[in-house]
């Protein structure tokens, strides 16, 4: 097992490395060098230009310049941000909690909807609640984050006023009722991010589980007087559950997207929010930091799903 | 095992023709048709309405600011007195635009990587498919926001603010969301590839670009299809979050996403301003969904379920 | 004596988007305690769903037991809820299935799959229940079955699995083992391999076996009684030795004779020989008789009236319209 986590860690390096491949040229290729805005104000006396442009390598062949920026990645030298006054690693450390919290309250609120609700869609499929659910569903994913969002503000905070719609840091509050204060702020932006992810998640459970169900082994399962409960989860969820974690891993990219559009509507201090005012404010070093953090995080998703697949599948990891 | 005998009696049975055994699948689910009238009926509104509503999309009209719906103003006005109908007529072209043009840019991208894939069995067609993983797992929305911020000076001053920005939006989008179609036709590829009928075309003398072109990529359409109706309602998401965002489209060019954008501060004196254009991406993009649902059980014969 | 198992008039339906499929369409099926019973028959003939019907392991819906009695020691098993019978699958009757690669569960260990079936029906903690896990492994002869226990089946060949299977169907010892093509997977040196641990397993235990399979071969070996099925129904019954030396049913006689024998001497070798077409589908089955589309000596009335099972000798019994003293014609 462990050398399987191993393996996977080694293939995922390259998977970081041809990410970051691509932001670093995608920058380089961007018109007006963004990185040398400084270098370039003529407020800044030309030694210090020079030095700056020394500094950043900016007179290098362009491989030279990725080596060098990956080098200083690597060794966590990630600039400033002349905009916040700070170094931008200290800066997204700042902002990475927040985003965190929101995205994972968010998944564990997706996966006690979408696994009872899809389990149970498929062991009766067709019916009254499996057509609902999925129609549900349907409507779950085709409803923008951003939309929900201001639906949720609209009925929650401006007409019935039971939820803040402005999530704060800085709380006037201690003890228990700051816990409450913390759960309260959160309620609308998790359930937004949630109730999104629970609605493909929920069609990626109900799906797998009707594969797994018409299969012989299942049939050998009933066959041995289990009882329909036990047949289920034992035999069949847990199979079903190999390849949603797959389908889930996959979905990352886009639930990152929508903990951006939710930090923003609800002004999370996080670092989708972040990002949006570095690109506002054309604080590159930020906006690349923060997209290549972003990229990193989908990358250990897929880490942790390979790991919990290798876990869920002892085919996997013997082989 | 009923599942397999269920195939030969309608097999046997096939006196009809493809499309109307296509359109007989397609019909069943009601919800598809449904979709498929309702957005009929979104585009024909957004070609035509400006047709028939002549009211123009800049008319400022303080007084009359944040109006509820009447019959002067039927979705209502914004903060300058605008009318909402107006611009939402403008923007809802815009939008639908840019969903089919992404998904034409993505389907390409996907094909040509998905063909290329599928026909090259070295190291071209894993260079590939590792690349193709790759961008599965980049996070798309805050590349397409580096990539707006990093270029869009660029193309507003090649093809003016509003074109720029479309094609900027367009190419973005689309070339972040080709994977599924390469993916779906590499597989065909593979899977057709030794099937017998491409092998007598081979046999034949067929070039590989006409055994692609005439054999295979027919066979792959059924899949690409329904990917790319999914792309659409994807790209209608991403370029109204964009603009949702503030980082679309110039602010005076009201697509969908800018007006819930405008709208958002004005939640509890306005509500219908947020309300009529967030309606409209919503029903735009869940029938597009429906209908590649449809499209699915229409199309895909491997579907049993 | 009662017999163990009684199918009366047994009719199970699937309802499909082209009509109700009638798999089994009025079967009777009678095994004593401790006989093996064949059942043969081609593919699609209603075997297997007249096996699955007896526990319910159909998928309901789309199938439905539309008629007849399934009378298991002096019990109908028909109205039962699947909790109910429950208590009877694997504790009364066991079940093997036909294709050992797909019908063991991939990410439990063999181990586990047996020992489950134990601690659902009989009162054993989890060490008494490995203990009996591993004393059946090793009573199917798996080597090494300590340390196989804890194996997942990928782990294992085709033919070991098959054991496995036997293994968890033996598990409760029950009074009847439904075996359902054990062998048509697997290897032809491992099926006699198969074979010879049911019939030891059946000695050792006193079970009754009711054993589908469509290879004549088979059936020579190992019944004691035989039925025939052919699309949906009972065509022939009879003792295993009257069946194979006075076939009556002309799809019977069309089995035997596609058998290939190698203990004949060349002088009464003939070609080998096959039944022409195949089962009919049964949504809409032919009035008349179901064989009688690839019946050599159908009649007219073949087509017109349905031939019902009558008793031709003790113990043999066969539904054909041929040499019916009640219609006047000659064998």
């Amino acid at each position: 097992m462990s050398q399987y986590v191993l393996r996977r860690l080694l293939i995922a390096i390259p998977s970081l490395l041809g990410i970051s491949a691509v932001l670093f040229f995608v920058l380089a290729l961007a018109p007006g060098d963004p990185f040398s805005e400084l270098a370039t104000n003529p407020n800044v006396p030309p030694e210090v230009q020079a030095a700056l442009r020394a500094r950043f390598g900016l007179d290098d062949p362009i491989y030279l310049r990725y080596l060098h920026w990956l080098f200083a990645m690597a060794h966590g030298d990630w600039g400033f941000s002349f905009v916040s006054r700070m170094d931008v690693d200290r800066l997204i450390l700042q902002r990475l909690p927040a985003t965190l919290y929101v995205i994972g309250s968010a998944q564990v609120l997706a996966l006690l909807i979408a696994i009872p609700v899809g389990v149970y869609a498929a062991t009766k499929p067709y019916s009254l609640f499996d057509q609902i659910a999925n129609t549900l569903a349907f409507i779950g994913f085709s409803l923008p984050t951003f939309f929900t969002g201001l639906l949720f503000i609209l009925i929650f905070s401006v007409t019935l006023d039971w939820l803040p719609f402005v999530y704060t840091t800085d709380i006037k509050a201690t003890g228990i009722h700051y816990v409450l204060e913390m759960i309260r702020q959160a309620i609308m932006p998790v359930a937004v991010l949630g109730l999104f992810q629970a609605a493909s998640m929920t069609r990626f459970v109900r799906s797998a589980m009707l594969d797994v169900i018409r299969l012989d082994y299942v049939t050998t399962a009933r066959a041995k007087g289990l009882g329909q409960a036990k047949v289920i989860v034992k035999h069949v969820m847990r199979n079903a559950m190999i390849p949603v974690v797959t389908l889930i891993a996959l979905q990352m990219p886009a639930v990152f997207g929508g903990a951006l559009v939710t930090e923003q509507i609800f002004r999370i201090p996080g670092i989708g929010s972040l990002l949006i005012s570095s690109i506002l404010s054309n604080d590159t070093p930020v906006v690349m930091a923060v997209t290549f953090v972003f990229a990193c995080l989908v990358v250990l998703f897929n880490l942790i799903a390979d790991v919990l697949y290798g876990w869920l599948d002892p085919r996997i990891s013997l082989r | 095992m009923a599942g397999l005998t269920l195939a030969s009696p309608s097999a046997e049975r096939g006196v009809y023709s493809p499309w109307r055994e296509t359109w007989r699948r397609y019909s069943r689910h009601k919800l598809a048709v449904v979709s498929a009238v309702l957005l009929l009926v979104l585009i024909l509104a957004v070609v035509f309405g400006p047709f028939i509503w002549r009211v123009k999309i800049n008319d400022i009209d303080i007084v009359a600011g944040l109006q509820g719906p009447s019959l002067t103003h039927p979705f209502g006005t914004d903060d300058l007195g605008q009318d909402i109908l107006a611009r939402m007529i403008y923007g809802g072209r815009i939008s639908l635009a840019v969903g089919l043009a992404a998904m034409l840019v993505s389907v390409f991208i996907g094909t040509l990587i998905g063909a290329l894939a599928g026909m090259s069995r070295g190291a071209l067609g894993h260079g590939l498919m590792w690349l193709t993983d790759l961008f599965l797992s980049l996070p798309a929305l805050p590349l397409l926001l580096m990539l707006i911020y990093l270029f869009r000076d660029a193309l507003k001053a090649m093809f003016g603010p509003e074109g720029g920005i479309f094609i900027l939006i367009v190419l973005v989008i689309g070339g972040l969301r080709w994977m599924p179609v390469a993916r779906l036709v590499r597989a065909q590829f593979l899977s057709i590839r030794e099937k017998e009928f491409v092998e007598a075309a081979r046999a034949l003398g067929a070039s590989p670009v006409r055994q692609v072109v005439k054999h295979i990529l027919p066979n792959a359409l059924g899949p690409v299809i329904i990917a790319g109706t999914i792309d659409v309602a994807a790209a209608i998401i991403a370029e109204s979050t964009l603009s949702f965002l503030g980082l679309g489209f110039p602010p005076d060019t009201p697509t969908w996403g800018r007006l819930l954008f405008d709208a958002k501060d004005f939640l509890d004196i306005g509500p219908h301003w947020a309300l009529f254009p967030g309606g409209a991406i919503f029903i735009a993009v869940v029938a597009i969904n429906f209908i590649g649902d449809g499209l699915r059980d229409a199309l895909d014969a491997r579907r049993v379920i | 004596m009662a017999p163990l198992l009684e199918i009366k008039g047994l009719k199970t339906h699937f309802s499909t988007d082209d009509g109700i499929l009638q798999a089994v369409d009025g079967v009777d099926i009678t095994i004593n305690k401790g006989e093996t019973l064949c059942v043969v028959g081609e593919s699609g003939c209603g075997k297997t769903v007249t096996a699955m019907s007896i526990l319910k392991l159909i998928a309901m819906p789309p199938g439905r037991i539309a008629a007849g009695e399934i009378i298991f020691e002096g019990r109908d098993l028909v109205p039962l809820t699947s909790s109910q019978l429950d208590e009877i699958r694997a504790k009364e009757i066991g079940f093997i299935f036909q294709e050992p690669m797909t019908s063991l569960n991939p990410v439990l260990t063999v181990g586990e799959q047996i020992a489950e079936s134990l601690r659902r029906h009989e009162n054993v903690t989890r060490k008494q229940a490995l203990e009996r896990t591993i004393e059946m492994l090793k009573l199917v002869q798996i080597p090494n079955a300590e340390g196989r226990v804890h194996n997942y089946p990928h782990q294992f060949s085709g033919g070991m699995r098959q054991r496995v299977m036997i293994a968890m169907a033996l598990a409760c010892k029950p009074k009847l083992i439904i075996a359902d093509e054990p062998t048509t997977a697997l290897d032809v040196t491992i099926q006699a391999q198969i074979l010879d641990l049911l019939q030891d397993m059946k000695e050792r235990f006193g079970m009754a076996v009711m054993l589908i399979t469509h290879a004549m071969g088979v059936v020579a070996e190992t019944a004691q009684r035989v039925v025939v099925m052919y699309a949906g129904k009972v065509v022939e019954e009879a003792g295993v030795d009257a069946l194979f030396a006075d076939p009556r049913h002309p799809y019977t006689q069309g089995l035997i004779r596609s058998i290939p024998r190698i203990d004949l001497d060349s002088e009464h070798k003939t070609r080998l020989e096959a039944i022409g077409g195949s089962v009919p589908i049964l949504i809409n089955p032919p009035v008349g008789c179901r064989f009688a589309p690839r019946c050599k000596f159908a009649m007219n009335v073949c087509t017109a009236k349905e031939p019902l099972l009558r008793e031709i000798a003790p113990g043999h019994r066969m539904a054909c319209h041929l040499g019916d003293p009640q219609l006047g014609g000659a064998a």
